[in-house]
């Protein structure tokens, strides 16, 4: 976690080690307009200190125990933020792709419902609003919930 | 105790945080939230409605049963919007 942006090109070097065959990320970026269509004029990203190194510790682990990694980083970010600008950073390395492409869309869906961070979206006229949590994020991480018994967990239906 | 408000919570509240000696007859997160919102209309009005509040007890995501009595430190939040 940290205030400062992050080298994309970097942190997937780093993932590449010995045994990786595969690298996947995910980076979000601010967006330039809200569901609505209104122009956003960039956002702050507000977290609960000591509870969200915790938080992202957990996932990741939960990450290592479901499939083979050979690696994986998340980096988010915190103050704030123009449009354009990264937010979070997400990899994963594994021996093939299948579990890597899984742990990063897992780390992401997790990330989202499990890790207490906040982002009020600035507008015009200095007006800023949180932003409201969405049905789909909550579902897509529930979706993660259940790993099969054996092998890699089902890949949820809407990727 | 230490209670600790992020978000639209601390703004509507008015603080970050507050120091607080809890009275015995409050044992869990409910009955906190139900004592703290006897505390100003400021309180009143951010735990307004219960269904967009989540709290932490001593950092760890907590339901509206979990006991308070032992905890250093309580956080109440919005729903989570990070990644």
């Amino acid at each position: 976690m940290q205030a400062a942006d992050f080298d994309a090109g970097a942190e997937l070097a780093a993932l590449s080690q010995d045994g990786a065959g595969g690298i996947a990320s995910f980076i979000g970026v601010v967006r330039g307009a809200d569901a609505g269509g209104r122009r956003i004029l960039g956002m702050t990203l507000e977290h609960y200190p000591g509870m969200t190194e915790r938080a992202l510790g957990r996932i990741a682990e939960e990450a290592l125990a479901r499939w083979p990694l050979t690696g994986c980083t998340i980096v988010h970010r915190v103050g704030r933020l123009s449009v354009g600008e990264n937010i979070v950073f997400v990899g994963a390395a594994s021996a093939h792709r299948e579990a890597a492409l899984q742990a990063v869309a897992f780390l992401i869906d997790w990330l989202k419902t499990s890790a207490p961070f906040w982002k009020a979206e600035e507008f015009e006229g200095g007006l800023h609003q949180w932003v409201a949590a969405r049905a789909g994020d909550i579902a897509a991480a529930a979706s993660w919930q259940a790993p099969e018994p054996h092998g890699l967990p089902v890949r949820p239906a809407r990727l | 105790m230490r209670i600790l408000y992020f978000a639209w919570l601390r703004e509507r509240v008015g603080m970050a945080e507050e120091e607080l000696e809890l009275p015995a007859a409050v044992r869990n997160v409910q009955e906190l939230i139900d004592w703290l919102r006897q505390r100003s209309p400021r309180h009143s009005e951010a735990f307004g409605d219960q269904g967009l509040v989540r709290c932490a007890v001593d950092q760890d995501f907590a339901a509206l049963d979990a006991p308070v009595g032992q905890a250093r430190e309580i956080a109440f939040f919005p729903p989570v919007t990070g990644g």
